[in-house]
């Protein structure tokens, strides 16, 4: 049912971990199905440097974990946000159609990553004006 | 990939069917296509294919005559019968039925549709093992309860039920005990008269017969009304025209059941305790899904916790191996399985369940080759899930 794309990623995913000084952590529920993934980023002058996921979900949810970390390495910040579900589930040749939602929550994953890298970036600002 | 055997344990989902069922189905597909209800030669020998083949199941259960089986198209079709069938002949004593949280859903979805109808539903808690509580049974059960309806064993957790205890707490009152014995039927013994049992569903592929036939038990004196009008075939309670290969593969199924259950049931409980043992010691984390003693001789139903369980079906599948599981992820509806949630499940746990449905066709070396490529698909599967305590991954 899945595509040989998917079942590669799920075979081989790629940038698979944690990264232990990440500079943002994303970390997201599933609220379909009830699972959980959580992205890494290590970001350097506004460009994803490293990314790493973890999951914890079906083979589609694994093979868009990876496929997104591939989308989003060595892009700018916005570049990275801008990363659709439609991006991802494209990438990986297309996903069943009740599979969507998996594709969701790698996309909602990245996004909280950044963000909380952003929020990370303010608290410092404050402090450095302190 | 085609370097891995190929095992199949998925036996609940859909079995091979047997190929002496075979060879006695194929004169009835290429030479008797006569019409059992037709008076000539021709429909002779259909109807006399179709009788003997009811006596075969009629002695697979006990059944007091074989008049009491009534074939239909699967246990699906059963289950709608002798629920809705019972429900609209006798709702002039009462419109209460009794079933509980574990059947399966040609069983609790008619009930449910039975409640838009004016019918009151209760349906009963089970506990960890997912044997039905017998004491609510007792209080639940009303003046105006005309039917109880009990799996006789789940088919996703193979716990046993305690049938006649069940039978003699209904029939103190005066319900019928409807029995859905799809996952139960050539797996253990069945007698119809001794369990106290009104109403049997029956499900040929269940047994290696072929798929789209069943049967349902109906004791006489039961009252009961069709649910499926036309011709009036089958004493008039289920209408069109027999399907006469499908009846006499079923047939032989159930006598090839009554010959080699006793045997066979002792060979798969085997590899069954093997396979659990198995898996719980050589993995952390691992968990047993229902009743340890009284389960479904094909029955190994395992969880393992911080994985989900599509992802360890796949990983199976490309060895070579054949399961299924009651993960959301796994479902149409995105629902955990209702049975893993009603015996106390999180969602979580529910998550990571796998169940092994052994047949006829597997080995004890299938058995050691799931036993020996499992710890690895579980440990990679954790290493990828962020839930995985550290101290599991060193
Ligand atoms: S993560 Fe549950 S269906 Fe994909």
């Amino acid at each position: 049912m899945y595509s040989e794309k998917v079942m590669e990623h799920f075979r081989n995913p790629r940038n698979m971990g944690e990264i232990k000084d990440a500079d943002g952590v994303g970390t997201v529920g599933n609220p379909v199905c009830g699972d959980m993934m959580t992205i890494y980023i290590k970001v350097k002058d506004n460009r994803i440097e490293d990314i790493k996921f973890k999951t914890f979900g079906c083979g589609a949810a694994i093979a868009t974990s990876s496929m997104i970390t591939e989308l989003a390495k060595g892009k700018t910040l916005e570049e990275a946000l801008k990363i659709t579900r439609k991006d991802v589930a494209d990438a990986l040749e297309g996903l069943p159609p009740v599979k969507m939602h998996c594709s969701n929550l790698a996309a909602d994953a990245l996004k909280a990553a950044i963000e909380d890298y952003y929020r990370k970036q303010k608290e410092k600002e404050k402090v450095e004006i302190k | 990939m085609s370097t891995y055997k190929k095992i199949y344990m998925d036996n609940v989902a859909g079995k091979p069917v047997d190929p002496r069922v075979i060879d006695a189905m194929m004169p009835f597909i290429k030479e008797f296509y006569g019409n059992p209800s037709s008076v000539h030669s021709f429909g002779y020998e259909s109807k006399k294919a179709l009788e003997e083949a009811r006596a075969k199941i009629a002695k697979l259960i006990n059944a007091e005559k074989a008049e009491s089986i009534i074939f239909t198209s699967g246990a699906t079709e059963s289950n709608n019968m002798a629920i809705k069938g019972v429900a609209y002949r006798n709702m002039d004593k009462g419109k209460h039925i009794i079933t509980s949280s574990i059947e399966h859903m040609s069983i609790i979805n008619p009930c449910k549709y039975l409640k838009t109808k004016g019918f009151d539903v209760t349906f009963l808690p089970v506990d960890k093992y997912g044997l039905v509580d017998l004491d609510s049974l007792e209080r639940e059960l009303r003046e105006d309860t005309i039917l109880v309806s009990i799996q006789y064993a789940n088919s996703e957790i193979g716990t046993i039920q305690p049938i006649r205890e069940i039978s003699q707490i209904v029939h103190r009152k005066n319900a019928y005990l409807h029995v859905d014995a799809t996952a139960a039927n050539g797996q253990i013994p069945i007698d119809v008269q001794k369990d106290g049992i009104d109403l049997l569903t029956l499900s040929s592929n269940d047994m290696y017969g072929p798929k789209g036939v069943g049967a349902l038990y109906i004791r006489s004196g039961v009252r009961i009304e069709p649910i499926i009008h036309g011709g009036g075939q089958e004493r008039g309670l289920r209408s069109g025209t027999e399907n006469v290969p499908g009846i006499v593969g079923f047939g032989k199924a159930a006598e090839i059941a009554v010959n080699e259950m006793r045997a066979e049931s002792e060979r798969l409980s085997r590899l069954r305790d093997k396979l659990i043992k198995g898996l719980l010691e050589s993995i952390p984390y691992a968990f047993l899904n229902g009743h340890p003693t009284n389960r479904l001789p094909d029955n190994a139903a395992v969880r393992f916790s911080f994985i989900e369980g599509e992802s360890i079906l796949l990983s199976l599948d490309m060895m070579g191996v054949a399961a299924s599981s009651g993960s959301a992820c796994t479902a149409k509806t995105l629902e955990p399985s209702h049975v893993l949630l009603a015996i106390g499940l999180k969602h979580e746990e529910a998550h990571g369940s796998v169940l092994f449905t052994l047949g006829r066709q597997n080995t004890e070396d299938d058995v050691d080759y799931v036993i020996q490529i499992m710890p690895d698909i579980v440990k990679r599967l954790r290493m990828f899930s962020p839930l995985t305590p550290k101290e599991l991954l060193g």
